[in-house]
């Protein structure tokens, strides 16, 4: 794999961020936005509940994390997205630019917007609410960890979906998150779910976390073979991933689809 | 009513030279039913302009993108500068690049980004004194700031030339690059592109419509209709001795009657 391809389409998104400023948009303000919401819900909640609950670090944590997955996926389908609307495909894939490379360039992209808006919800919660993640310690690494595989192997997995089905697809790829959500249980354990919900949901690795997250969280003892099993799941499922986008690729060079790929093209 | 071309019945192949950029052999496309490209073997030789003319729907755009690796042939090989482009991708293309109405440059990116992006893309050394030469020679001097998406298709051609320049390709596919340009501006990238491949030592497969351009540029033309070569030669000396007074007369004839291929002798199929 040559470094200077890759470059060449983190570049590019970071040129647009430069150009754009609507495009960092996603970045801070969804995220202010939910961080605020869920910040006063949960001092709210702490406030009618007394002392016997804190919901900050079980509602505003957890948001955070989900905020961060979702800013790994979309990180990744966005600045896939930029070469739909553009219609670069003809003058990307004509190059010597290989899937790897250009799938690696989408990746570095998302991680750096995504770090920045995962600083940027940290900075605020910390401030204003007091969210404290200090009682995990180094346990934070492998959740972020599980979260990010994931969020990159759904991100590649959506764009290959659009790279088959055509730029309308976009909009199925914006619920994915929301879809996937009342599964993996975010907002409360998965014990809550009936047994075909949670069959589902120990499918998808968020679901590893976010137990894991409410169990430190509450001080109660969690397994890490769970979370090591979610990490084995996130990487298979990221790989599985790269296969698909390489295999679809391959599809459209077939079947014409990459030449013809333009709004037009809608399958 | 004149009488029917006598055209070539077989597939026309040039043998392959040292100084060929490109070959093409027993190249075939086809979807379900529809065949777009039947049996095409050509070569382009280094400092050689070749045009690749024809009615539309004859096969060419579909010839191109197979070329460049963004359609699969069903059959054949395709060889740019002898290395072979389903076997060795992102080999080959390093030693080629494009330039075509259709695939316009990001639009949200000025004229240096995306000459940036692409160079970077290709793996360019020396990627910034390249851009400077490439923005002086093609006049964008006072644009390299301009996102391309707001330039004239004049300026927004000049800056697909100098992206298709980038890598210095061995070979270089233009596809109606004056398409959308007035006659003073298609004559200056007309009058770029002959000393281009003069300078830089490439080949160039040249489509076009304009039949005065390709008798201007084209060392040699080769006749797509129905997804087959027809024809090929010097456009200059073609329309002679196939008994018509021009090349776009000889165009018109082959659009219309693609079909009346009689059997002849292997002079006549070269013009």
């Amino acid at each position: 794999m040559r470094l200077r391809p890759v470059a060449g389409i983190v570049l590019r998104q970071l040129y647009l961020f430069r150009s754009s400023p609507v495009r960092l948009l996603p970045t801070f303000a969804w995220v202010t936005i939910d961080i605020v919401i869920w910040g006063f819900l949960s001092r709210y909640l702490n406030n009618i509940a007394g002392n016997h609950l804190n919901f900050v670090p079980n509602l505003l944590g957890v948001v955070l994390f989900w905020d961060f997955f979702t800013r790994i996926m979309q990180g990744v389908t966005t600045s896939f997205f930029e070469d739909v609307w553009s219609r670069n495909f003809l003058n990307l894939f004509a190059s010597p630019l290989s899937i790897s490379e250009y799938v690696t360039g989408l990746v570095l992209t998302s991680v750096l917007t995504s770090l920045i808006g995962l600083m940027a919800m940290l900075i605020l919660a910390t401030l204003v609410f007091g969210l404290s993640f200090a009682s995990m310690g180094l346990m934070l690494i492998p959740f972020v960890l599980v979260l990010f595989l994931f969020g990159i192997a759904l991100g590649i997995t959506a764009s290959a979906m659009v790279l088959r089905l055509g730029p309308a697809s976009e909009w199925l790829v914006w619920p994915m998150p929301a879809l996937i959500s009342p599964f993996v249980g975010v907002y409360y354990p998965i014990s809550t779910l009936p047994p075909w919900m949670r069959a589902v949901g120990h499918l998808f690795p968020p679901s590893y976390v976010f137990e894991g997250l409410r169990a430190l969280m509450n001080g109660e003892v969690f397994s890490a073979t769970t979370l090591l099993s979610g990490a084995a799941l996130a990487l298979a499922q990221l790989v599985l991933a790269g296969y698909l986008f390489a295999r679809v690729f391959r599809y459209t060079v077939k079947t014409g689809l990459l030449a013809r790929y333009s709004a037009e093209s809608v399958g | 009513m004149p009488a029917a071309l006598h055209l070539s019945p077989e597939p026309i192949t040039s043998p392959a030279q040292p100084d060929t950029v490109l070959g093409v052999t027993g190249l075939c496309k086809s979807y379900a039913q529809v065949t777009a490209v039947e049996h095409v073997s050509f070569n382009v030789q280094r400092n050689e302009i070749v045009g690749l003319l024809g009615p539309n729907g004859a096969g060419k755009t579909t010839t191109i993108n197979m070329i460049l690796g963004v359609l699969a042939p069903t059959r054949g090989a395709i060889a740019i500068g002898g290395i072979d482009v389903a076997k060795r991708r992102s080999q080959a293309l390093a030693r080629t690049n494009f330039a075509a109405v259709y695939a316009t440059l990001p639009g949200n990116l000025t004229v240096e980004q995306n000459l940036r992006f692409f160079g970077l893309i290709y793996g360019i050394t020396k990627l910034a004194s390249r851009i400077e030469t490439l923005i002086a020679q093609f006049d964008l001097v006072h644009l390299r700031h301009t996102r391309c998406g707001v330039l004239s298709s004049g300026e927004q051609t000049r800056v697909a030339l100098a992206k298709a320049l980038l890598n210095r390709p061995e070979l270089l596919l233009l596809d109606e690059p004056t398409a959308s340009l007035d006659p003073a501006a298609a004559q200056t990238v007309r009058k770029q592109i002959r000393e281009l491949a003069k300078q830089e030592s490439c080949g160039i497969l040249w489509t076009s419509h304009n039949m005065y351009e390709v008798e201007e540029v084209c060392d040699r033309v080769l006749f797509v209709s129905h997804g087959r070569i027809l024809l090929e030669g010097d456009p200059r000396a073609l329309p002679a001795a196939h008994g018509v007074h021009s090349l776009e007369e000889l165009f018109i004839r082959l659009a219309r009657e693609p079909l009346h291929v009689g059997s002849v002798s292997p002079e006549e199929r070269s013009g």
